[in-house]
């Protein structure tokens, strides 16, 4: 009963205080190479190109890895420290910046940059008046990040409906379960066919449509998860809510859905 | 995911291309769809002028990627589509290659090749569609024959076919995967009636076979007696990897004469349709990529993967939403039976039904790559 609530007990808020960026981790995925990945070997980098960059985003994707990975990366090379991880570094992309108060150099676009509550507890955000022009890197890793989520999303929601009994049987022995989990593992692995073709050409058709079927395949296989999940899902407690929110953060970064579907339509008449 | 070609395959690409530029144009046209024996006649013909040019076997010899060429390079350059030689090419064809003995491929195998003969697939059954091994026609042994009742349903080509690939239940009382057995059926044999079956894009392209008491020598037996359902999934996880290459390139040219259409009538304006073109530019693309990705697979692995279920699931709806976003290119025109896009839309209803419905398809994804438990 909404209206029966004590005004004056405490209520649980989505509004938790703003989350600080573990240090030590960045120093670690510095040392792992992260940043530095796409770097020469004469420059202290891995001499990798974008299909390792993808994979490695997936990964971080998958395991929700908090911080302004993408920024930072961009940066390598071009900011001192941040290669290394000693260097956090946030950057507009889209109208917004993630990280942008924990970070020591803040790069293109924040002018005017207002803080959010933002909806992710796991990402602070500020919103910027003007839109940032589309990186096609940045989209492409972007798309990486969203796969890797939609890939969690279903394994999660697998091994939800796996266990999960009611009515005598596990949940994923309904077929309406069945079903969701089969279309989500079909938008992941329809998205994953994209990003990895698209890593290979860098072309911007294969990165546009990369980005619009991963992004479809993290929010709407985040959705369904928490929807195997039932009422659990609609917890704090379980950790669907926050692939969902991490997707809708992504998806608001720049060569986003609109700009995605116009680039391919006029694709379709050059 | 290598999306790169070997000189070879890039050799046999340019080829291929230019033999197709010199013969293409000196083709008939296309006969009505209705028309069965003159498409038999027309893609027999194209199977023959394949084969005397050395490209007749590429389905069966060819690797996965010679094969993605071959189907790529035939669909852009606008050559007749496989038609009424399918099954026989892409379903008994390759199940004889790998399960026949040398006599039954020396038997039945050139004529395919050569293009004199038409097979039609005798698998669903009134009762038993997409529960295959449902299936009820029986066949008992009597000597050096198989007695055959029964019937079956949903057989493209029936009516023009030379041989069916017949699946019988020679066991009845073995658990229902066993006990099925792949035979070669002759269609001229006695006691064999073919019913012709109207479907909603009103070509008679389906039929019904009834089998009554028809005589099958033993030596027409492909694989070992009970051993069918093992010899039919050799054909059916073929079907699911490689067979619709051509049509996703033929659905990639589609969508770009809708936008040209849509350019014409004014239509492209509307930035909600608009948008919705570059979606479907996106699915295409991503199918092509997956296609790629399932051949290279193959290519690998010797057989299709898993991923077959996935593209068939999300291809047949993609090219329904490809003709409903025709509906919203082309308007009343869009109604009219004469628009080949009619045709096309009608026909593309059947893609979420034909080899195994989406709901059978996402019960298998489901099961056999998530491992999700069987209902009960």
């Amino acid at each position: 009963m909404w209206g029966a609530a004590d005004p004056g007990a405490s209520q649980p808020t989505v509004r938790d205080p703003r989350p600080r960026l573990d240090r030590a981790l960045w120093r670690a995925l510095g040392e792992l190479g992260f940043f530095s990945l796409r770097l020469s070997e004469a420059d202290s980098g891995a001499g990798l190109g974008l299909p390792e960059a993808v994979l490695v985003f997936e990964e971080a994707g998958r395991a929700l890895v908090p911080g302004p990975l993408l920024a930072t990366h961009l940066a390598a090379g071009e900011v001192p420290g941040a290669a290394t991880g000693e260097v956090v570094v946030a950057a507009a992309d889209g109208r917004l910046v993630e990280w942008m108060d924990e970070a020591d150099v803040v790069r293109r676009g924040a002018e005017g940059a207002v803080p959010m509550d933002s909806v992710d507890p796991l990402t602070p955000l500020h919103r910027v008046p003007a839109p940032a022009p589309a990186d096609p890197v940045a989209v492409l890793l972007t798309a990486a990040e969203q796969l890797g989520t939609a890939a969690r999303a279903c394994e999660l929601a697998v091994q939800h409906a796996r266990t999960r009994e009611q009515f005598g049987q596990p949940i994923g022995a309904f077929q309406a379960v069945k079903h969701l989990c089969a279309q989500m593992l079909v938008r992941a692995e329809v998205a994953r066919a994209a990003v990895y073709a698209a890593a290979v050409t860098a072309g911007r058709a294969d990165i546009a449509a990369a980005r619009l079927l991963a992004d479809e395949a993290a929010v709407r296989g985040a959705r369904d998860c928490l929807q195997v999940h039932g009422g659990m899902g609609f917890t704090w407690e379980c950790e669907v809510h926050l692939l969902l929110k991490r997707a809708w953060v992504r998806a608001q970064r720049s060569g986003g859905i609109t700009e995605s579907e116009e680039l391919l339509a006029a694709e379709l008449v050059t | 995911m290598d999306l790169s070609y070997t000189p070879e395959e890039e050799d046999f690409r340019a080829r291929l291309r230019e033999w197709l530029g010199k013969v293409l144009p000196a083709l008939p046209p296309k006969p009505s769809p209705d028309d069965w024996p003159a498409r038999r006649a027309y893609d027999l013909g194209w199977q023959r002028m394949l084969y005397d040019a050395g490209y007749a076997d590429v389905h069966w010899d060819a690797s996965p990627t010679t094969r993605l060429i071959f189907l790529e390079e035939t669909e852009k350059a606008g050559a007749p589509y496989v038609g009424a030689g399918f099954v026989g090419l892409l379903h008994a064809g390759p199940t004889i290659v790998a399960e026949g003995t040398p006599e039954q491929r020396e038997r039945w195998l050139p004529p395919i090749l050569r293009g004199e003969e038409v097979w039609c697939q005798g698998f669903s059954e009134p009762d038993a569609g997409s529960d295959l091994a449902a299936l009820r026609t029986r066949a008992r042994r009597d000597g050096d024959d198989y007695v055959v009742s029964g019937s079956k349903i949903w057989t493209s080509h029936a009516e023009v076919a030379d041989w069916c690939e017949l699946l019988v239940r020679t066991d009845p009382e073995a658990q229902k995967h066993r006990g099925i057995t792949w035979l070669a059926l002759p269609m001229n044999a006695p006691g064999i009636t073919v019913r012709p079956l109207r479907t909603l894009a009103g070509s008679a392209e389906f039929a019904e076979v009834f089998l009554d008491d028809v005589r099958v020598p033993v030596t027409n037996r492909v694989g070992d007696e009970n051993d069918g359902w093992r010899v039919t999934m050799v054909t059916l996880s073929f079907e699911r990897g490689t067979a619709f290459v051509g049509e996703v390139v033929a659905c990639r040219r589609v969508l770009g004469e809708l936008a040209a259409e849509a350019r014409r009538n004014g239509r492209w304006d509307d930035s909600v349709l608009r948008r919705r073109l570059g979606r479907l530019n996106a699915e295409f693309r991503a199918l092509w990529r997956l296609t790629q990705w399932n051949v290279s697979e193959a290519e690998a692995g010797g057989v299709p993967g898993v991923g077959g279920s996935v593209f068939k699931l999300r291809y047949s709806h993609a090219r329904q939403e490809l003709y409903d976003a025709a509906a919203e290119v082309l308007g009343p025109h869009a109604l009219d039976l004469a628009s080949p896009w009619m045709l096309d839309r009608l026909s593309s209803l059947s893609y979420t039904i034909a080899a195994g419905t989406s709901q059978i398809q996402q019960n298998i994804v489901a099961e056999r790559i998530l491992g999700l438990p069987k209902g009960r």
